[in-house]
């Protein structure tokens, strides 16, 4: 988030997009509910679902799926022609916006009813509020992220945020909600295939040559690594030979999950570490018990950038040792000595090679976080990104064309599907699904079906429904509700043994590798 | 200087002014940052049991006793909602007026003179007290008849739990802390009334039986989580008890608003005393990003119950229903507690230094054999930073290649 969380509680418009907040981000959406019931805020909800946020929102809007850069175009579309944008901001903080102007010049009102099934009319009203409001919060989550467009959504709104002069001001504010406790801090640490921690890139020979001294080796690759959706491929191709999997579960949470399945059994040599014996561990040659986050010591990163303590409460069971232990002594047998004595003289290491992490150490977050970047130990911290400036100095807008998404319903699939959760559980269920009251409060796998839809295929309410793609066949309970609306259904993807991603589609987004597991088609037809 | 204005920023400078008060960001501990005590000019000074406290503009006298770690008492007054129950507890004396005045909605005034617990305070306390002990099955130890009633109220209101115990919270309830406090009995009179009880939900018991209408519940429910689920009308409190409606999702806030016994969680319910509980560890919730502050309470080694930590960012004591009742997987008996090498299809237990020894040696001969680039490490967006900055440490420093990702996209 480029904002703090608090900083809902000051917007005047929230626009929620892509994200079941009330359910997903639960106490997040309080600060949300807040600003309505106290400050008279307006909450404008755009997603195909119905979700709760939507009984307080202002205004509503159900966009076909995969349907976004057209609506974000035509919002800005009117807020240019109305001369609604905020100039001077733009003037003096932005460039690129001719380029901009003339891309969402054709994302007319009418044209973009066309596209998203939004009609013209409330997207010139959405306009006006979102556009005429001192402080506008973007908040959105995998919703926007989960296409094959997704970098382009991600873009579209902050053209959108930047056009109004929503950045770097209290109150407003690109705010994406990290859907795992420390999403942020791992990608922060460098858990990814193109950047070293603090993001720098790997292809940098000064950044590699750092690395390099820092950590006291030679040769390190200065290639681009691959992206987990990329990885799994490949293990299929045989390219790929071993894999060292912590603390996931794909064969749940991947898209396509019989491709995904195939794609481990090719690995010559598997290793999981985790709490549970997952779908994934099942399928390893070696599984490594670890700790879990109440047997621990050490630092999460919140949505909001927060550097955040954890602290350990009870001594984890058997014979599991933390994730840093097991992860030195492999190093250590492999030659490359990693020996630390406990996580906070991790986290000094951290320190000293994260700029942004730089000015934090555990004494200072005893009582309460930090923002980063804080790159010195007298630095406040920075809950505002943005303030002054953009990172790259003048924010730039980007000019955005809209893509259908990869697939669409024909004759054979007739429905669009898309997925989430919901508030009981937790992503693949490996956690929540322990606790005996949330078992008992969402039990089973379901799929939300329009009334109308249900109707004309004869499936009434509770009845199980065989929900088919081209890539898979799952079978579910059929709840007869008008969320969605006629033409698309939906599935939480929690339940292993009704695997939503057993159908989704894992054609990927060119620049993030995301697959597209918001938008795919398929068909119903009562279970046997 | 910027950093500056984000600072007071994340403190809701604006909410200071007192008809936009905001009581969610008015909270002592906010005033206690040493930058806003620089910059904040107090309105004035208050006299409260013959010392002088400043205060800002908008504070009530009982925002000045808790920043000043007084205490007034009071058994509806939430942090974070704006309306109160009007237990009339937290009554106090101002410049020895013949009114007492409640602190919790009194806003502090440079002229006052005021005492906590003077003859008249404590005389209306002790009503306030005994009339809510004779409200429902308060059947702590504080005993008010010597005769057979008081045997029958207990029995009364142990068969309506169908147990043996004292009330659920003995040892954990504001109305008894008081109760023994001023040494109020109430009257222990037996009751035939049928009180509204919710057994059936998993997560809490609702048990109206001991429920003073204090309204902490209603306004955690409406106005700090916003769930809108309880139905209860403030004005016409003896009509009704404050009843959830089938909006709720089991959050739980109403329950750590609780002051008695009528929120209870099922875990807790007639199985843990406070003093069982060996310690209460501040830590960061592992479901979503949004990383609340959870206070875990261990027995033993197991985690018997979870709160929110009042008081900090970014959840000021507010979970959901994941956070505060999702903790059974800790310790749970399918966690996986030696290491299991697998064998013609199936696993076996191994030693750690059997499993390390073969996870190195296949790691470094795949290396050898077809280079680091044919390796790929997944980290974790569930592990900490500082085992996430270790596993890409990993990849890149021992397998030599940068194939590492983890589950963001997924």
């Amino acid at each position: 988030m480029t904002n703090p969380i608090g900083d809902l509680e000051k917007a005047d418009v929230i626009l929620i997009t892509g994200s079941n907040t009330s359910e997903n981000h639960p106490v997040l959406s309080t600060y949300a509910k807040r600003a309505v019931k106290r400050n008279n805020a307006k909450i404008i909800v755009v997603d195909p679902r119905q979700i709760p946020m939507t009984k307080l929102a202002a205004k509503w809007l159900r966009q076909n799926l995969g349907t976004d850069v057209a609506w974000i175009n035509g919002l800005m579309h009117v807020i240019i022609k109305e001369n609604l944008y905020a100039k001077e901001y733009v003037e003096a903080r932005t460039e690129g916006f001719e380029d901009l102007k003339a891309a969402v010049e054709k994302f007319t009102p009418e044209y973009v009813e066309e596209i998203t099934g939004i009609p013209a009319n409330d997207i010139v009203e959405t306009a006006r509020i979102f556009a005429n409001a001192k402080a506008a919060s973007i908040c959105y989550a995998m919703g926007i992220t989960q296409h094959i467009c997704g970098t382009d959504n991600v873009k579209s709104l902050a053209n959108l945020s930047m056009l109004c002069g929503n950045l770097g001001i209290p109150g407003g504010g690109v705010n994406p909600l990290r859907g795992q406790n420390n999403v942020q801090g791992a990608c922060d640490m460098g858990g990814l295939p193109n950047v070293f921690p603090a993001y720098q890139p790997v292809t940098n020979p000064e950044a590699l040559a750092r690395m390099e001294m820092e950590w006291g080796v030679n040769g390190m690759s200065g290639n681009l690594g691959l992206p987990v959706t990329v990885m799994l491929p490949m293990a299929h191709e045989g390219k790929i030979k071993a894999m060292y999997i912590i603390g996931e579960n794909p064969l749940v949470s991947d898209a396509d999950l019989n491709h995904a399945e195939q794609c481990l059994e090719h690995l010559e040599f598997l290793v999981v570490q985790d709490i549970f014996l997952t779908e994934t561990a099942a399928k390893a040659d070696v599984v490594l018990p670890s700790a879990c986050f109440a047997e621990k010591e050490g630092t999460f990163s919140n949505t909001e950038r927060k550097v955040q303590r954890v602290r350990k409460a009870v001594e984890a069971p058997g014979e599991c040792k933390q994730d840093w232990e097991i992860i030195s002594e492999i190093a250590t047998r492999m030659g490359y000595e990693m020996k630390y004595e406990n996580p906070e003289q991790i986290f000094e290491e951290i320190a000293r090679v994260t700029p942004s992490y730089g000015g934090i150490s555990y004494k200072r977050i005893e009582q309460d976080g930090l923002h980063w970047p804080c790159p010195a130990t007298n630095h406040p911290g920075t809950p505002i990104l943005h303030a002054a400036q953009f990172t790259r100095g003048k924010g730039l807008f980007h000019a955005i064309d809209f893509i259908p998404p990869a697939e669409q319903p024909d004759d054979e699939y007739p429905l669009y599907l898309t997925t989430g959760r919901v508030i009981y559980h937790y992503h693949t269920g490996t956690m929540t699904m322990k606790s005996d009251g949330l078992n008992v409060a969402a039990p089973e796998c379901f799929v939300e079906i329009a009334p109308e839809d249900a109707q004309a295929l004869g499936i009434s309410d509770g009845e199980k429904v065989r929900i088919t793609s081209r890539r898979g066949e799952i079978t579910a309970k059929a709840r007869v509700i008008d969320m969605t609306g006629p033409g698309t259904v939906f599935l939480p993807f929690h339940y292993a043994e009704a695997a939503a991603n057993k159908l989704t589609n894992s054609a990927l987004d060119p620049v993030a590798k995301i697959p597209e597991f918001k938008v795919c088609a398929v068909r119903l037809a009562k279970a046997a | 200087m910027f950093y500056y204005i984000n600072s007071v920023d994340l403190y809701g400078y604006s909410s200071f002014h007192p008809k936009n008060r905001d009581y969610r960001y008015f909270r002592p501990e906010g005033l206690l940052d040493n930058y806003l005590r620089g910059i904040m000019k107090p309105k004035g000074n208050i006299t409260i049991n013959g010392r002088s406290y400043p205060f800002f503009a908008g504070q009530t006298i009982l925002d000045v006793a808790q920043a000043n770690s007084l205490d007034i008492p009071t058994l509806c007054y939430l942090a974070g909602a704006v309306s109160n129950g009007g237990c009339g507890v937290c009554v106090v004396e101002v410049n020895g007026g013949e009114e007492l005045v409640r602190a919790c909605e009194t806003l502090a005034e440079t002229w006052m003179i005021v005492r906590t617990e003077s003859p008249k305070v404590v005389k209306a306390r002790k009503e306030a007290v005994r009339k809510m002990l004779n409200t429902g099955n308060h059947n702590c130890a504080v005993c008010g008849t010597r005769d057979a009633s008081w045997t029958d109220f207990q029995l009364g209101a142990q068969k309506s739990d169908d147990t043996t115990d004292l009330c659920p919270v003995w040892g954990d309830c504001r109305l008894q802390d008081l109760a023994f406090k001023y040494q109020v009995q109430g009257e222990n009179t037996p009751s035939d009334t049928e009180y509204p009880k919710d057994l059936a939900n998993p997560f809490f018991v609702r048990d109206y039986s001991r429920c003073i209408k204090c309204g902490r519940c209603e306004a955690a429910c409406n106005e700090v989580q916003v769930n809108l689920a309880i139905d209860w009308d403030r004005n016409d409190k003896d009509a009704s008890y404050p009843l959830a409606n089938d909006l709720c999702v089991y959050c739980g806030e109403c329950v750590q608003a609780c002051p008695v016994g009528a929120l209870v969680e099922k875990d807790v319910h007639y199985s843990l005393r406070p003093w069982e509980v060996d310690r209460k560890v501040r830590t960061t919730c592992s479901y979503c990003g949004v990383g609340c502050q959870l206070e875990l309470h261990v027995r033993g080694n197991k985690i018997v119950k979870v709160n929110g930590v009042e008081g900090v960012a970014p959840n000021y004591g507010s979970l959901c229903v994941k956070g505060r009742f999702g903790y059974h997987f800790v310790g749970h008996p399918d966690r996986i507690q030696t290491p299991l090498i697998k064998e013609n299809g199936k696993f076996r237990e191994a030693s750690w230094d059997e499993a390390l020894d073969l996870v190195a040696k296949k790691f470094s001969q795949i290396k050898e054999t077809h280079g680091g680039d044919t390796m790929g490490v997944l980290t974790s967006a569930r592990i900490s930073n500082e085992e996430n900055y270790l596993a890409q440490k990993f990849a890149r420093a021992v397998l030599k290649t940068n194939n590492v990702d983890h589950c963001a996209r997924l």
